[in-house]
């Protein structure tokens, strides 16, 4: 039996899992690394766009700060967002950008004068300030009332991931690529880590830690047409899932980005229309004015898709022998801007569509981009019912991004979460009264379960994991996407219930027991399966419509029931469906209670607590008359205290000197 | 419009180092062209149709992550963004030579990687370690850091050590990959690194000096980084320092 010990075992080396890792590093504890790639090969390498941080350095994002950033991103979450943990979000934002430019990130900076940039179809001038000059850029995105996304051309993703790999190399941080968690080891009350299988041997063996972090990013991969990675399996969130004891939260809330290239599904990024480029239709007309008059292209992701969607039903789409698209123009941006600011969107169109898009429009039609839901945990990182375990980044669900998130939020949200909840996790491993013993034959018990699970697959079942994987995610792309209803949905959990079954009797032909793709298509597809399947339940059970999850037979947002995040768990091994619980949201906690968002739908059903909570706040507001933004937010809704004290304290902005 | 799709005749090099029974051998696959085919979906349909054994790595599919590198009609390139329509009907394919073979069509670049920015010590080495977080950040000049970006944007993906002259008879040569790491770093004026420790790093025949100017690197680098001119400086550099 091979056992590896750590202080804090960490499974996923993107953004998120580094930055954790590397906060316990600092705080002298031993961290170890899983990966099933190697680390600066994670999905965080193939984020373009930027990073949202309230540092109202250009022109356009004077005035903004973590009051702005907060109310953007509850906002677009449709108020499903943790209100507390948003607000240790914003304020912890810009603290990350800084520490990441100080680690070698190459972040856009500001060139002072006069430029020429698109809003809204028109070249307008701007003058940036001498004094911002040589400061951290800033562009557009979807949602926001502020440029507040700062980025590094259309690389941001790779140069963060780059600067956080190197620093953890710095920190002499050992990772283990090609290694894949299988299971969590645990007594039902305390997690000690997790059994893992080395992909290019094969061998299992158990990494015993006092915590233990799943940081394993997004489940895209659920569905056929997807901008993910092929290795964002939604593995991370089976495991935990699987337990019987944790949960997930919110695994409907599923983001479809709208500027997907057609048929491929590879992003090309917000970026784009944040910099002022254009959804055309089939004929060429700028269409979503006529749906969004308030912001246009620039409405957040839930209600661009749908509204892209609704356009091709009514007949409006281009045509192509794979289908129906719709056209993204960046040309009236020019060549110049887009060799520079765009490039990677250019080196994808030349790849994968053979055009320019200097000269010519780009196809695009939505695609799933990001999994809202995830592992539940409180602010600190922590699953409430399994101690030592926690998550961040993706795929965990503290809650910041409810049933929508905002472009450039989750690349800024993986290195607050790292660095917030490393901090956490480096506090819970500080403390004596967390010492554990672990159960030897409980671990032995682990890895025996384990490696008879991937021997009854070697012997051989008559199911092909590829053909059911493969009409799990069609079923998953046709009745659990963009548009949902009652029906399909129950016909999407009766489909997937008969594939869970019939996962039961996967065999493969590869009998090799070292690396084997074939046996590790079929463990990760049994997987899978149950997270579709959570996916589809919690769908069908939300009888309303909230952020990105739209269901057309109950059309309005309804605070008066389903204010509420829904948990998931799988409690036996035999079940065929996960078990749904909910967990009320605190109306009379919020500073944000829930209203309009500003753009998409204008009707919805108020929660009952809501019109006393908001007399509560103007009572308040008049109170404080005249206080600054600081004192008044502190009565709104006190946080602070939440966050580790080394993240406590103002941000410094060119108009507001500390 | 609808021309007979063509007959693709792909052939691997395969080998499993850990299968005692495994020699290396090609074995040729069959399969009919599709719209839009890439490397990535026709060794996607192979091992799904006719070989589960068959190994590869993709992760992105789409150019970015670096992990699908191999030998294409023998040169090196990234799989997942070549079309096939822009190849002959007969493909040959090999894992990236100068790594080692995991199985097949997959080596463990990662590994060799890690290693050499452990070598090289390939972050930035600040003088000041406790950053004031709540302060506005350190101005740079905006042409500066798309400079460092432009240099920033290698993904090691290994292409240009499988296509270098002397990685084959250094086995302990840095590559050009190294060797823009160390021109990205020096650029940057964060790093506190003078030419003195520059030199420790790279003043030898397995860094700068081991560079016969071949430059396979430069023509093969899928993001077209400017890796002759970057080695160029970087030797001239060095060798000033050399003789001081
Ligand atoms: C194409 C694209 C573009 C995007 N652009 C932006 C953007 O511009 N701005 C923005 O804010 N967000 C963007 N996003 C979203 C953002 O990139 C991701 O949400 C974020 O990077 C996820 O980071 P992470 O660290 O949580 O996970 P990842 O970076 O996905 O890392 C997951 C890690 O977990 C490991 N892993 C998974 N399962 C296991 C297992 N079972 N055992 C061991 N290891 C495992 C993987 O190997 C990997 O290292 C984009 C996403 C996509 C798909």
């Amino acid at each position: 039996m091979r056992v590896v010990h750590s202080d804090v075992l960490v499974i996923g080396g993107g953004l998120a899992g580094l930055r954790v890792a590397i906060a316990a590093r600092e705080r002298g504890f031993s961290a170890r690394v899983l990966s099933l790639v190697p680390a600066k090969r994670s999905h965080s390498a193939a984020a373009q766009g930027g990073m949202q941080a309230s540092l109202a350095n250009v022109f356009k994002g004077q005035g903004d700060n973590e009051d702005v950033h907060f109310e953007d991103t509850v906002r677009g979450s449709d108020w499903g967002a943790d209100q507390e943990v948003v607000r240790m979000f914003v304020n912890t934002a810009p603290k990350a950008v800084r520490q990441l430019a100080a680690w070698g990130v190459p972040w856009s900076r500001v060139r002072k004068g006069e430029r020429e940039v698109v809003i809204n179809g028109q070249k307008v001038k701007l003058m940036e300030r001498p004094e911002a000059h040589g400061l951290i850029g800033q562009r557009d995105f979807g949602g926001t009332k502020k440029w507040r996304t700062c980025f590094v051309s259309d690389g941001t993703g790779h140069a963060m991931l780059y600067a956080m790999g190197d620093r953890a190399i710095a920190e002499q941080i050992p990772v283990s690529e090609r290694v894949e968690a299988l299971a969590l080891i645990h007594d039902g009350s305390r997690c000690h880590g997790a059994v893992v299988r080395d992909l290019i041997t094969g061998e299992l063996c158990a990494h015993l830690a006092k915590a233990t972090c799943i940081a394993t990013g997004g489940a895209g991969r659920l569905y056929r047409v997807t901008t993910n990675a092929v290795i964002n399996e939604g593995i991370g969130h089976a495991l935990v899932m699987e337990t019987g004891v944790a949960r997930l939260g919110n695994m409907e809330a599923v983001q479809f980005h709208p500027t997907a290239i057609f048929p491929a599904g590879i992003l090309v990024t917000e970026g784009c229309r944040g910099d002022g480029g254009l959804l055309l239709d089939g004929s060429g007309h700028r269409f979503m004015p006529d749906y969004e008059p308030e912001k246009k292209e620039l409405a957040s992701r839930d209600v661009v898709s749908r509204r892209m969607e609704e356009h091709i039903r009514a007949g409006k789409g281009a045509q192509s022998r794979f289908g129906e698209h719709l056209w993204l123009d960046i040309t009236l941006l020019g060549r110049a801007h887009i060799e520079k600011n765009l490039r990677e969107v250019k080196e994808i169109c030349q790849y994968f569509l053979g055009i320019d898009p200097a000269q010519e429009w780009i196809a695009v039609r939505p695609a799933q981009h990001y999994t809202m839901g995830g592992v539940r945990t409180r602010h600190t990182g922590e699953s409430p019912w399994l101690k030592g375990l926690f998550a961040a980044g993706e795929a965990a669900c503290w809650d910041m991004h409810g049933f929508n998130r905002l472009g450039g939020n989750s690349v800024a949200e993986t290195v607050v979460a790292g660095m917030i909840v490393g901090e956490y996790i480096a506090d819970f491993c500080a403390d004596p009264g967390n010492d554990a013993t672990v159960p030897m034959n409980l671990v032995r018990e682990c890895l025996e379960r384990e490696q008879a699970k991937l021997d009854h697959l070697l012997k051989g079942g008559s199911e092909d994991a590829n053909e059911l994987r493969a009409r799990m995610q069609q079923v998953m792309t046709a009745r659990v996407g963009i548009f949902r209803t009652g029906s399909d949905l129950e016909q999407a959990v009766r489909e997937l219930e008969e594939l869970l079954v019939r996962s039961r009797n996967i065999g493969v032909r590869c009998r090799s027991p070292g690396a084997n793709p074939e046996l590790v298509t079929a463990y990760r597809t049994q997987k899978m399966i149950k997270l579709a399947l959570t996916v589809a339940c919690g769908a069908l059970a939300r009888t309303e419509s909230r952020g990105a999850h739209f269901r057309e037979d109950h059309p309005r947002r309804n605070d008066r029931d389903w204010l509420k995040r829904t948990l998931a768990v799988w409690k036996h091994d035999d079940d065929t469906l996960p078990a749904l619980e909910y967990e009320a949201l605190d109306v009379s906690r919020m500073e944000l209670p829930p209203g309009w968002r500003g753009y998409g739908a204008k009707d919805y059903v108020d929660h009952p607590e809501t019109p006393i909570r908001r007399a509560e706040i103007e009572a308040i507001r008049s109170r404080l008359a005249g206080a600054d933004r600081f004192a008044l937010q502190a009565a709104l809704m006190p946080y602070e205290h939440l966050l580790p004290p080394r993240f406590h304290g103002r941000n410094e902005r060119i108009e507001e000197k500390l | 419009m609808n021309a007979p799709r063509r007959a693709l005749n792909i052939s691997v090099l395969r080998f499993n180092p850990r299968d005692p029974d495994s020699t290396p051998r090609l074995q040729t696959y069959g399969l009919e062209e599709a719209d839009g085919m890439t490397l990535f979906i026709a060794l996607n349909e192979i091992r799904e149709k006719q070989d589960p054994s068959l190994q590869f790595d993709f992760v992105c599919r789409a150019g970015i992550c670096g992990s699908c590198a191999m030998l294409i009609n023998g040169k090196p390139g990234l799989a997942c963004r070549t079309l096939t329509k822009l190849l002959g009907p007969e493909i040959t394919l090999a894992p990236l030579p100068g790594f080692e073979l995991i199985a097949d069509l997959s080596v463990n670049t990662g590994k060799w990687m890690r290693a050499m920015s452990e070598r090289l010590r390939t972050w930035v080495h600040a003088t000041e370690r406790d950053l004031d977080l709540r302060r506005m950040e350190e101005p740079m000049d905006p042409d500066l850091a798309e400079r460092i970006y432009e240099l920033d944007r290698c993904i090691e993906c290994g292409c240009c050590f499988a296509a270098c002259g002397t990685a084959r008879m250094r086995p302990d040569f840095v590559g050009a990959v190294g060797l823009n790491k160390i021109a990205r770093f020096r650029l940057d004026p964060r790093d506190s690194r003078s030419d003195d420790e520059w030199y420790e790093i790279v003043g030898s025949d397995d860094g700068i000096f081991g560079c016969m100017s071949l430059l396979g690197c430069h023509d093969v680098c899928p993001k077209s980084l400017p890796l002759q001119i970057q080695i160029a400086f970087i030797r001239r550099r060095m060798a000033a320092m050399g003789l001081s």
